[in-house]
């Protein structure tokens, strides 16, 4: 609580926790929002511009307009007849869930590698640069491909794959971190004073690696939010009947010039997203150096 | 070449609590490598205050750290005898060695700035001592750590527990590290020139904070330090260091009445301003061949060095029963048997 006091102190860490707890709480309260089913398809209703109106009961030709039942279309529909702001409401839970799996994943994962390889050395550390130099030398895009294509697809899938494509970055920022850090004197004086090797890493040296973390962390969980849309976009992400904003994208692609919201509403929701993300990152960062706490 | 050893066997209930015997620390591969600590022995009785004394380079903080077992990567430590209260150090299994450490032994270090944690609040450092050794609760230790907090001096320690060392001055984060050095209720404390960094007036305040704490829980205490006026107010025994080899080790009062080794007389003779300027030191760059070459190694800088002191290293010997001394200039008969001193006459009698 007091953690959230002191970011909301400063103006930009605010902008991006409110942006966040935005985005959180359209994806928790969802159902409640969304004026339609995300995946329902109306072929009557077709590319429908924002604001649009159309009849939902089938009244008879006679009635006047004032008396039909009407919806109203806010973002419009997309080439299925699929409201456009329902999907980008539902849409936000794919996007969230796979952006922050993805992240934690790889951020646990390779900070665990790269503390490992950094302090202990040796074959450790030989084993986890060469994991780090073929992860490296595969193209990210051809090895997502084939992955998914051998795993079929799927939320998992792709949170695997993501987790895989970004957990080098944390090895090595944290590995170069725990070189520098594992010869300062107050690890040195952590051992005189009986620390055993788990205690000093996890205790003594992790806490001072967590603003790296934070910043490659916020910064992976823009991009993770991109590379679902990206994969989604080329087909092998996830199913084109799931609402995410990234299947979003690219359904609007072939529409860009005769429907343009259908592709540029997501696009606005995801940046707005990694914007919050980042501004949230770089508050937690400093939080976490407690140098810069005023 | 190596001063013979000695007579007292380690018996349970004996005076002294460390007993270091032809201690060596060595660098690069073993046998090939660069000796830097040669033949150190030394004991340290309970209670008493040992001060350790040479200049930088000397080997006074490796000799510590090889105690520890904290040498760092690639410096390799060899001893006849390395016991600490009848446990040889050099053959500890690593558990015991970390119950050693910090709860037997603890190290108070040079630069209070780097020897804390930047990113853990004091309070934590301090209780993570303390549940490390006493596996006490978390409420118990936080008790522990604001007794600790006030007994080394820092007023308002509830608030202060909770502070990041950033936020203390040099002389509060010194006090904050010998509280940590403490947290483990070690017997044995080793001050590794704890007032370097810091500034005169504070420097007085810490050494007289230690020298209290000793009286107060009965600590024996090793000062490592450069500063000899220190040593004649707090030491009981000295141990003269020069190339990685005790030169002279005396009772502190007799030491500074009658230094023996010329290193000694002419450090001596640098901090005193009775002293003729004839005795002051005058700065002598070491060459790499002054340490581990042949012959005593102080010989290139000594006035009094003769050809036998340019080829062939003096050993220890004992000169009016308590005190030690490496030099062939002192050889006119007074020594008496070789380099250890009995038990009951290394009394301290200094401060």
């Amino acid at each position: 609580m007091k953690a959230l006091i002191l970011l909301y102190r400063s103006p930009q860490t605010r902008v991006g926790l409110i942006l966040l707890t935005f985005v959180i709480l359209v994806a928790l309260a969802a159902p409640l929002l969304a004026p339609f089913s995300p995946v329902d398809v109306d072929p009557t209703a077709r590319l429908l511009p924002p604001l649009s109106r159309v009849l939902v009961s089938s009244t008879h030709s006679g009635a006047s307009a004032a008396h039909a039942e009407t919806a109203l279309h806010l973002l419009g529909t997309d080439s299925v007849g699929r409201d456009v702001l329902s999907r980008l409401i539902y849409g936000s839970r794919l996007s969230l869930t796979v952006g922050f799996l993805a992240v934690l994943i790889s951020a646990v994962f390779g900070s665990l590698v790269g503390c490992l390889s950094g302090y202990w050395g040796g074959w450790v550390e030989a084993l986890s640069a060469w994991l780090i130099d073929v992860q490296l030398s595969f193209p990210f895009l051809l090895l997502a491909i084939f992955l998914l294509g051998a795993l079929g697809g799927g939320t998992l899938a792709v949170v695997l794959v993501l987790a895989l494509g970004t957990w080098v970055n944390y090895a090595r920022i944290v590995r170069a971190q725990v070189l520098s850090i594992k010869n300062q004197g107050y690890i040195e004086a952590a051992h005189a004073t009986g620390a055993g090797t788990l205690r000093v890493l996890f205790i003594h040296i992790l806490p001072n690696t967590l603003s790296p973390i934070c910043v490659v962390g916020s910064f992976s969980m823009a991009l993770a939010i991109l590379t679902e849309a990206g994969l989604s976009f080329l087909g092998v992400g996830l199913d084109p009947s799931t609402p995410s904003w990234g299947t979003m994208l690219n359904d609007g692609r072939d529409y860009l010039l005769t429907a343009w919201w259908i592709a540029t509403v997501p696009g606005i929701a995801i940046g707005v997203t990694v914007l919050g993300v980042t501004l949230f990152g770089e508050g937690l960062r400093e939080l976490l150096d407690p140098r810069g706490v005023r | 070449m190596s001063p013979s050893i000695l007579d007292v066997e380690g018996r349970a209930a004996s005076p002294t609590i460390l007993d270091v015997e032809g201690l060596s620390i060595a660098f690069g591969r073993p046998g090939h490598g660069k000796q830097v600590v040669t033949d150190v022995s030394f004991k340290v009785e309970r209670g008493e205050a040992l001060g350790i004394v040479g200049e930088s380079g000397s080997g006074k903080t490796l000799t510590m750290l090889s105690l520890l077992r904290l040498l760092p990567r690639g410096a390799e430590a060899r001893a006849v005898r390395a016991s600490f209260d009848g446990r040889d150090l050099f053959n500890l299994s690593p558990a015991a060695l970390l119950e050693i450490r910090g709860r037997e032994m603890a190290v108070v270090f040079q630069d209070p700035l780097t020897a804390l944690n930047p990113v853990l609040t004091v309070g934590r450092q301090i209780t993570e001592v303390i549940r490390r050794h006493f596996r006490s609760s978390a409420a118990d230790a936080q008790r522990r750590a604001v007794e600790l907090l006030a007994s080394v001096g820092i007023p308002d320690p509830n608030l202060r527990l909770r502070q990041y060392p950033h936020e203390f001055s040099g002389g509060m984060r010194q006090r904050v590290t010998i509280a940590m050095a403490l947290a483990g209720e070690p017997r044995l404390l080793i001050a590794d020139e704890p007032t370097t960094a810091l500034d005169v007036t504070v420097q007085a305040e810490i050494v007289s904070l230690i020298q209290r704490l000793q009286r107060e829980k009965g600590l024996t205490v090793i000062w490592v330090t450069h500063d000899l006026a220190l040593l004649a107010r707090i030491a009981d025994r000295v141990l003269v260091m020069y190339a990685g080899r005790v030169v002279e080790d005396a009772p502190a009062a007799k030491l500074f009445a009658n230094p023996r080794h010329p290193y000694a007389r002419t450090l001596l003779g640098s901090i005193r301003q009775d002293a003729p300027r004839r005795n002051r030191t005058t700065p002598i760059p070491l060459t790499a061949a002054d340490t581990g070459a042949v012959g005593c190694p102080f010989a290139p800088r000594c006035a009094e060095a003769s050809e036998q002191c340019r080829s062939v290293a003096p050993v220890l010997k004992v000169y009016g029963g308590d005190t030690r001394a490496a030099c062939w200039a002192l050889d006119d008969g007074s020594a008496r048997g070789a380099g250890s001193l009995d038990d009951g006459s290394a009394q301290g009698t200094g401060s």
